[in-house]
Order: structure tokens, then sequence, then C-alpha cells
């Protein structure tokens, strides 16, 4: 009898204990969804709604972030790094992007250029779902969304004649890299999917030593790379296949600062951020043949 | 050379086999990608392939192996296999490219490309279970056993081909590269037997 009372008493308190760790562990959850390819978390507290992707007992980063109160400000460095491509190239007509998230970047580039054709590539629906239902993104004609993987999209597209002025990679996120994606042959198809003079824009991992690796990858698929490198670690690169400069800090400013203001980008200390390359060039470039990306970040 | 020396040399080239084939499997995976993506119906595509081929595989072996049995035609099954590997390191970009304008649909396409690829080397090498079966049979009272200690071995091949392939190789070498140890493996294992094939009696 006391050996039932005792089972009954360990049933209850371990169905209790699991049911608080389950709301310990994510406080403030709006939506979970496991996905095909990740789990998916929306959470909202302090005042700010993010989208994480989730691997069981590790720290998640998030992806994609929004203060509720001011939503048009981009809450990341890399992604107000990346609205740099527009001092290089201010109006361009034909936007991909590769890697959706919560859709902030195609949301502010569709508020500030509302001609440009905005193409964002998603591989997962369910991220397409929960951006469109807690993260403001709206399509309409100007602003698409295709859920494929971005390497068998852009290469279909080049075939049918498709062009892009600028393109911005955001496929990465620090817990699994699409290989596929980091190679030498997929960024001189991205290479050839622009228009002349158009430019790339890549967030792009700045620790271990996938940092040196990616670099030379890049500068092996075109002739002229840049870097932005932000104080917490964030990295862009802008490449293209026809040289290209950044205004000076003035220009940029008169031009551009009234209009990138709410969304909370500096345009003065986005310019600071130019580096010159500062990686191993003897690095080997990663290629179809040799990708183990997700290897060289142990 | 030694009668009992032939089993040993048939359960190591059974695990040389089984080595090889997830090789060539996880592979499969990286060669596919670029023209088809890394998502789970590439995956799924890749498996029921080699599933497919193997199941044709022990069909055929077995066939093979009613039509007299020796070291020479068992030498002959990986020589086979090594130079149907061949197309893979030499065609598969053109292959791919060809498979990729025929059809928009990633999942078919990757299922082509599986197939056109990775069919006919692991079809040979599913031909080498049953024949090994056929090497290592002296009576019935045995038979059971040497075909638990003949998959044990294939397939414990298997297992430690794929976590090589994926936890070093890819790290170390081009996917070529490795195909090229992968086939010159093969071609050695199946020369070894043939010249050791006036030697062993396999009746």
């Amino acid at each position: 009898m006391n050996t039932v009372r005792a089972l009954w008493a360990f049933a209850l308190l371990a169905t209790a204990s699991y049911a608080q760790a389950l709301n310990v562990t994510t406080p403030g959850l709006l939506h979970e969804e496991r996905s095909l390819y990740r789990n998916i978390l929306v959470t909202e507290r302090d005042g700010m709604r993010c989208m994480r992707f989730v691997v069981h007992d590790k720290p998640a980063h998030d992806q994609s972030c929004f203060a509720v109160a001011d939503p048009r400000r981009l809450v990341f460095d890399y992604t107000q790094m990346l609205m740099a491509t527009l001092l290089v190239k201010p109006e361009p007509a034909e936007i991909l992007v590769v890697g959706l998230g919560g859709g902030s970047l195609p949301m502010a580039m569709h508020e500030l250029l509302p001609k440009a054709r905005i193409t964002s590539a998603e591989i997962d629906p369910a991220v397409v779902k929960a951006a469109k239902r807690f993260f403001n993104y709206r399509e309409n004609d100007r602003v698409l969304t295709i859920t494929q993987d971005a390497r068998v999209y852009l290469k279909r597209a080049v075939r049918e004649g498709r062009r892009w002025d600028l393109i911005i990679l955001d496929a990465f996120n620090s817990d699994y890299i699409p290989e596929h994606l980091m190679t030498r042959e997929f960024l001189e198809e991205v290479k050839g999917a622009l228009k002349p003079g158009g430019l790339v824009a890549a967030n792009t991992f700045s620790a271990s030593r996938l940092y040196h690796h990616e670099s030379v990858t890049y500068e092996a698929a075109f002739p002229h790379v840049r870097m932005l490198l932000g104080q917490r670690g964030n990295r862009v690169l802008l490449a293209a296949a026809d040289p290209f400069t950044l205004p000076t800090a003035d220009e940029a400013a008169a031009r551009w600062q009234a209009r990138l203001a709410p969304y909370g980008v500096n345009v003065r200390a986005l310019l600071a951020m130019q580096s010159p390359p500062n990686w191993d060039r003897k690095a080997r470039v990663l290629t179809d043949q040799f990708s183990p990306a997700n290897l060289m970040r142990r | 050379m030694h009668p009992h020396a032939l089993q040993p040399l048939v359960f190591a080239s059974a695990f040389v086999s089984g080595f090889v084939l997830m090789v060539l499997e996880m592979l499969g995976g990286r060669i596919l990608a670029p023209w088809f993506g890394a998502d789970v119906y590439v995956w799924g595509s890749i498996i029921a392939v080699f599933m497919l081929a193997l199941s044709l595989g022990y069909l055929l072996g077995g066939r093979w192996s009613l039509q007299g049995v020796s070291l020479l035609r068992f030498g002959l099954i990986f020589l086979a296999a090594g130079a149907l590997m061949l197309p893979v390191v030499a065609f598969a970009v053109p292959v791919m490219e060809a498979i990729f304008d025929l059809t928009d649909d990633p999942r078919y396409g990757s299922l082509m490309a599986a197939l056109a690829l990775f069919l006919a080397p692991s079809v040979a090498m599913g031909m080498v279970s049953p024949y090994s079966l056929r090497l290592l049979i002296r009576s019935r009272e045995t038979s059971g056993a040497s075909a638990g200690v003949l998959y044990f071995v294939s397939t414990m091949g298997s297992a430690l081909g794929t976590l090589a392939t994926s936890f070093y190789f890819v790290a170390l070498a081009e996917v070529n590269q490795i195909l090229g140890v992968a086939i010159a493996v093969m071609g050695a294992n199946g020369l070894l037997l043939i010249a050791l094939h006036r030697r062993m009696p396999t009746g």
C-alpha cells in the first residue's frame, strides 16, 4: 500500500516538474512549431518579439527580432550592416534575399524602395508562415517569397534569364550551415545571377576557423570583396564582379541618414565599419568537392 | 594457401564492400546537393536507390552463384563495382545538368540522378552478400552461423563506412579523391581475389 502511494507521489511530482521545465525554458512563448528542418519558437518578452531556431538543450540564438513598440528598427547589427548595400547600390530594381527569417530586411527594403521587386528564397514553409503571422511580413506584387532551396532556385532562375541588382545572402544560422550554399561554385552562380554592376552582401561567420575558409571562398569567386566588421563581432562581406566604391561619410549621410534613421541605422557608423582583409589567405577554398563547413566550426 | 584462409578472406571482402557502399551513399548527398538541394527528399531518393540496388544485387548475386562458384567470379564482382563507380567521378556533373534541364521537380530530379549515378555500382556491391554466402557454406548445420557472421561483418563495414565518411573523410579530402580511393580499394580487393583463385579451392 505504501509502495503504491509512493509511486503515485513520484508520478505526480515527475509530471509537475516536467510541466514546469517546459514552462521555464520558454517564457513568453507565442508559437512553437517543429518543421521539417528545425524547431521554431516565437517568443515575446521585455517588449521584444523574436524568432529562434532551437536545438534541444543548447542556448538558441535569435534569428530575427523586433521591438513591438518600434517595429521598424532593425534590432541586429548585421541586418543594419546589410542595409549598407543601399549606400553602394542606391536604386536596385531587382533584389534577391536568401534566407527570410522574420522578413524584417525585405520589409525595410520594400518601404525604402517601393518600386523594387524583392524576392526572398526560404526553404522552410514554417518560417514563412511564422514571419507572416508574427513579424508583419507581407507579400504583394513587389514582395515575393519562393519556398525552395536557394541554390536550386537560383540555378533555375539564371537559366530562365533572371538577374538581380542586389543579392543578399543570409541563409545561415549558428547551429547549422547548408554546406552547398557556402562553396565557390555556389558563389559563382550568384555572381552569374547579377546584373552588370550588381552587388552581393553576405552575413558571414566571424568566429571559428570557418572565418578564414569562408573569406577566401568569397575572394575565389569575386574579384572585388570588401568587409564591414561590427563591434559585436558580426561581419558582412560585400562582393561584386565589377569594381565598386562606398561613398564618403558626408555624402552618404546627406543622402541616406534621414531615410535610414527609422530603422536604427547610423550611416556614419556603418561606413566606419569598413575593415581591410584580416583573414588567412592560405586557408583552403570551400568547393562543391570540399565543403565541411559544419565540421570546421568544431 | 590453406583452405581455412578462405573464410577470413571472404569476411574481409564483405567488410570492404559494405564499407565502400556507405562511402558512396554518404557522398551521394554531397554530389546531388548543388543541383537538387540537401532536402529530405534528396536523402529519400538516395536511400531508396541504394535499397533498391541492394535488393536487385541480392537477387543477381544469388543467381550468379548458381553458375559456378570461384574466387575469380567473386573478384570480378569487386572489379565491376569499382569500374561502375568511375562514371560518378567522371560524369556526375553533365549527368545531373541534363537531368536538371529535364525536370524542374527536385524530388524526381534527385531520384533520376541517384538512379543514373548510384544504382549500377550498388547493385554490384549487393551481389557480394549472397555470393559470399555461397563461398562460405560448407554444411547445412553451420550455414546459419556463417550467414550470421557474414551479415555482421558486412553491416559493421557499412556502419564504419558511414561514420568514417561523414566524420572524417569529407573534412580531409575532396569528394572525387575519396571516391578515387574507394574505387582503388575495390579494384585491389578484386585483383587479390582473382590472384588467389588458383591457389584456393572453393568447391
